[in-house]
């Protein structure tokens, strides 16, 4: 962190680069603007969407209050129906237990439904590591996996590409993989698909160990659900003899029916799609019927101490729908890069400097990343006030304060970098609460209009590196209202 | 009707033209304005800022100042957001730090009293022509705090088509922030520039001559791009338009 006025974090620097690349503008600004459009098509066809939302909070809401309840309830009706249930409390154990059950099965490669969780705790890497490999199934992933990219978008983890970038990447990467792209491979989306399902199917018959995540748990029954659009998910959920999902314990639903709600809200809100069309169930194991051996890994990383937060735990609700990074300004002209997370936009900027605090630059900077247009909130599917959270989390990173750190209360030191900011407003708060103060600050600006520059030196060019600064006038309101007596009589 | 004008500390300071024009708006409706010399700011830099507790004063300050009237009128749809949706919430949020009530009962009676100007225009005086000329092609931008936190709706603009001699023509991506947001301006002022210049362009391409918003700290920040982008647009605060008449029209 630079001691300049406002500090100068890291998401400003990341975005820096993003903002200047035409090519990613452009990707970023069709792919968003026309899911939005859709979205908002798909969510006006529902006359009880108002309803459906506050149902989704609640739901989400009385899970979260329970959450210790829900939790075991889950662990009994997995076990019941023939799941191994094991319990993860941050990545690093998460991962020994993924890449021990792998190796237990004698595999060397999996394949992978796409999945959030096993993205923020960095299995793939983990895995590899060990000597496994891991293939991402979904189309988008895939394209990461290929480019050596990081995803940039949660439901489109390849939004910053465009057809012609991924026909590149296929034709050069897809054969240190596996098939490699068919011969004079265009750019048109129908041959982009048929090589990606090629290249896939192999894999899907194959691989003998699939893992995912889920979207739900059912706690009453012990069914997990993933919702998807290419049917990937439903080959690694079925072909594999060994399924080992990694979710986070927040994706609890207390009951089979609560799924109403959220399969409305979810596909409308992510794909603008009425239903989306591959929807997958599996309770426990089922003989002779996909996976022989199925193990649920529950994982904490975070969320327990995010749930601590009475303001900032609104956030676990999130059904990682992406309705606020397509509506988002910042995340269309940033780019997801810049978040530094798996979850870019604006549910990543109040997700990862909780679930990883907000020591890091990054994190620090996370809740800056926004001008609080209050757009992610008017869509989000289960109303969690980002905005809120944003100005909570500013408020934790400039005056520190009590939070909870791997299930112990700290108390926060103030971060470093707005010592300037801080003694500044704390002069604005002390000329503010004296009348007299301002006016001679307004009057001393007045005086001295015709000195003012139009441009800022210092930190001042961040304004004025763009924008013009505003004339001062030759008299603020004040001393006109008093002169003129209100403007009486017309009076100028 | 005696209402007290919450001009805002920018307004005060950067834009004594806009505290003018409501009060001679207001006046030529009938109702008796009062500025009270005693205020200064909402706080709302400071809340969105993370400074909460710096917010504390100024808003016991503000109920202090206007507790007395029987309406608060401010010109500006952030400044009337941060006292009628943040100061609720302050008050929660030092019940919940063991403070007590003291905070959330003095800013309580201020809350529901305070309107943004066009609120105050359509809702509490059921105008919506108020009798002004201005002869000129406008594209209105509905800057955020008023749009989703006011929920101000088509107030803004059921004022500006009454307006005699104005033109109104439609905004692309209206609802788009135009990237001011406070000190996101300068924290984040590559994105922050990347918003406002996308806006102008938005605007530009309506071939209206003037910007209209109701919040004139959003206008400074599209308006400093205008002028730096050389446009030929200028940005122009709604409550200066309802002001102007065919005899003292504005510019």
């Amino acid at each position: 962190m630079s001691g300049t006025f406002v500090g100068m974090p890291a998401f400003p620097k990341a975005a820096h680069e993003a903002v200047n690349n035409p090519t990613l503008r452009g990707n970023l600004r069709h792919a968003t603007h026309t899911i939005r459009a859709k979205r908002a098509t798909a969510v006006a066809e529902l006359t009880d969407w108002a309803a459906l939302r506050e149902a989704g909070k609640r739901i989400k809401d009385h899970t979260l209050r329970h959450l210790d309840r829900y939790l075991e309830q889950l662990e009994a009706s997995v076990t019941a129906a023939g799941g191994i249930v094991h319990w993860a409390s941050d990545a690093d154990e998460a991962n020994r237990i993924v890449a021990g059950l792998v190796k237990a099965t004698g595999e060397s490669e999996v394949v992978k439904v796409k999945s959030m969780a096993t993205q923020e705790i960095g299995l793939n890497e983990a895995l590899e590591a060990e000597g496994i490999r891991a293939y991402e199934t979904d189309l988008a992933e895939l394209i990461v996996q290929l480019g050596k990219d990081r995803p940039s978008h949660i439901l489109v983890p390849a939004i910053h590409r465009n057809r012609g970038e991924i026909r590149d990447i296929f034709e050069h990467e897809m054969s240190e993989w596996g098939r490699p792209a068919p011969d004079g491979l265009t750019d048109t989306p129908a041959e982009l698909a048929e090589a990606a399902r090629l290249h896939l199917r192999e894999k899907f018959l194959r691989a003998k160990v699939g893992i995912s995540g889920a979207n739900f748990m059912v706690a009453e029954t012990g069914t997990l659900v993933v919702v998807e659009s290419e049917g990937n998910g439903r080959m690694c959920l079925t072909l594999p003899e060994t399924l080992i999902s990694v979710v986070g314990i927040e994706k609890i639903v207390p009951a089979w029916r609560d799924l109403e709600v959220f399969l409305q809200t979810l596909p409308r809100s992510s794909t603008a799609e009425r239903m989306n069309p591959y929807t997958s169930t599996w309770t426990g194991t089922t003989d002779g019927d996909g996976p022989r051996t199925f193990h649920l890994v529950l994982l904490d990383n975070g969320r327990t101490d995010t749930l601590a937060d009475e303001v900032g735990r609104q956030a676990l609700r999130c059904i990682r729908c992406s309705a606020c990074l397509n509506v988002c300004p910042v995340y269309e002209r940033a780019g997801g890069h810049a978040y530094g997370s798996v979850y870019p936009g604006p549910i990543g900027a109040i997700l990862s400097p909780q679930l990883r605090g907000t020591a890091s630059e990054i994190d620090a900077s996370l809740p800056y990343a926004s001008s609080l247009c209050g757009a992610c909130y008017e869509v989000c599917p289960v109303a969690i006030d980002i905005p809120e959270v944003l100005v909570h989390l500013r408020e934790r990173v400039v005056e520190g304060g009590p939070v909870t750190r791997e299930g112990n209360k700290v108390v926060l030191q103030p971060a470093k970098g707005h010592a300037a900011e801080r003694a500044a407003m704390r002069a604005a708060r002390w000329a503010f609460t004296r009348p007299g103060a301002l006016r001679t600050g307004q009057r001393l600006a007045s005086r001295t209009r015709r000195l003012h520059p139009r441009t800022l030196p210092g930190p001042g060019k961040a304004w004025s590196g763009s924008r013009d600064l505003p004339p001062v006038p030759a008299e603020p309101f004040r001393d006109w209202w008093q002169r003129t007596q209100g403007g009486k009589g017309g009076a100028k | 009707m005696r209402v007290a004008l919450f001009l805002t500390c920018v307004n005060d300071t950067l834009y004594p033209e806009t505290g003018r024009a409501v009060v001679k708006l207001l006046t030529r409706l009938g109702v008796e304005v009062d500025f009270p010399m005693a205020q200064t700011c909402c706080g709302q830099a400071h809340y969105n800022t993370g400074y909460r507790h710096e917010a504390e004063p100024l808003a016991r300050h503000f109920s202090d100042v206007f507790g007395e009237y029987e309406a608060i009128v401010t010109p500006s749809g952030s400044c009337g957001a941060m006292v009628r949706e943040l100061y609720p919430r302050m008050g929660e949020r030092a019940r919940a730090e063991g403070r007590g009530d003291s905070l959330a009962a003095t800013l309580a009676p201020v809350v529901p009293k305070t309107y943004e100007l066009t609120e105050f225009l359509v809702d509490v005086l059921g105008v919506t022509d108020v009798g002004a000329y201005y002869p000129h092609q406008v594209t209105y931008h509905p800057t955020c705090h008023g749009l989703r936190g006011l929920g101000l709706g088509d107030r803004p603009r059921r004022l500006l088509q009454a307006v005699k001699g104005l033109e109104l023509v439609e905004l692309p991506g209206a609802e788009e922030c135009c990237g001011f947001g406070g000190t996101f301006a300068l924290k984040n002022a590559d994105v922050s520039a990347a918003m406002g210049a996308d806006k102008v362009r938005n605007a530009e391409s309506t071939g209206a001559e003037v910007l209209c918003a109701a919040d004139n700290s959003c206008l400074m920040h599209i308006g400093g791009t205008m002028t730096r982008l050389s446009s030929g647009m200028r940005p122009v605060h709604i409550a200066e338009i309802l002001a102007s008449t065919e005899e003292e029209p504005a510019v």
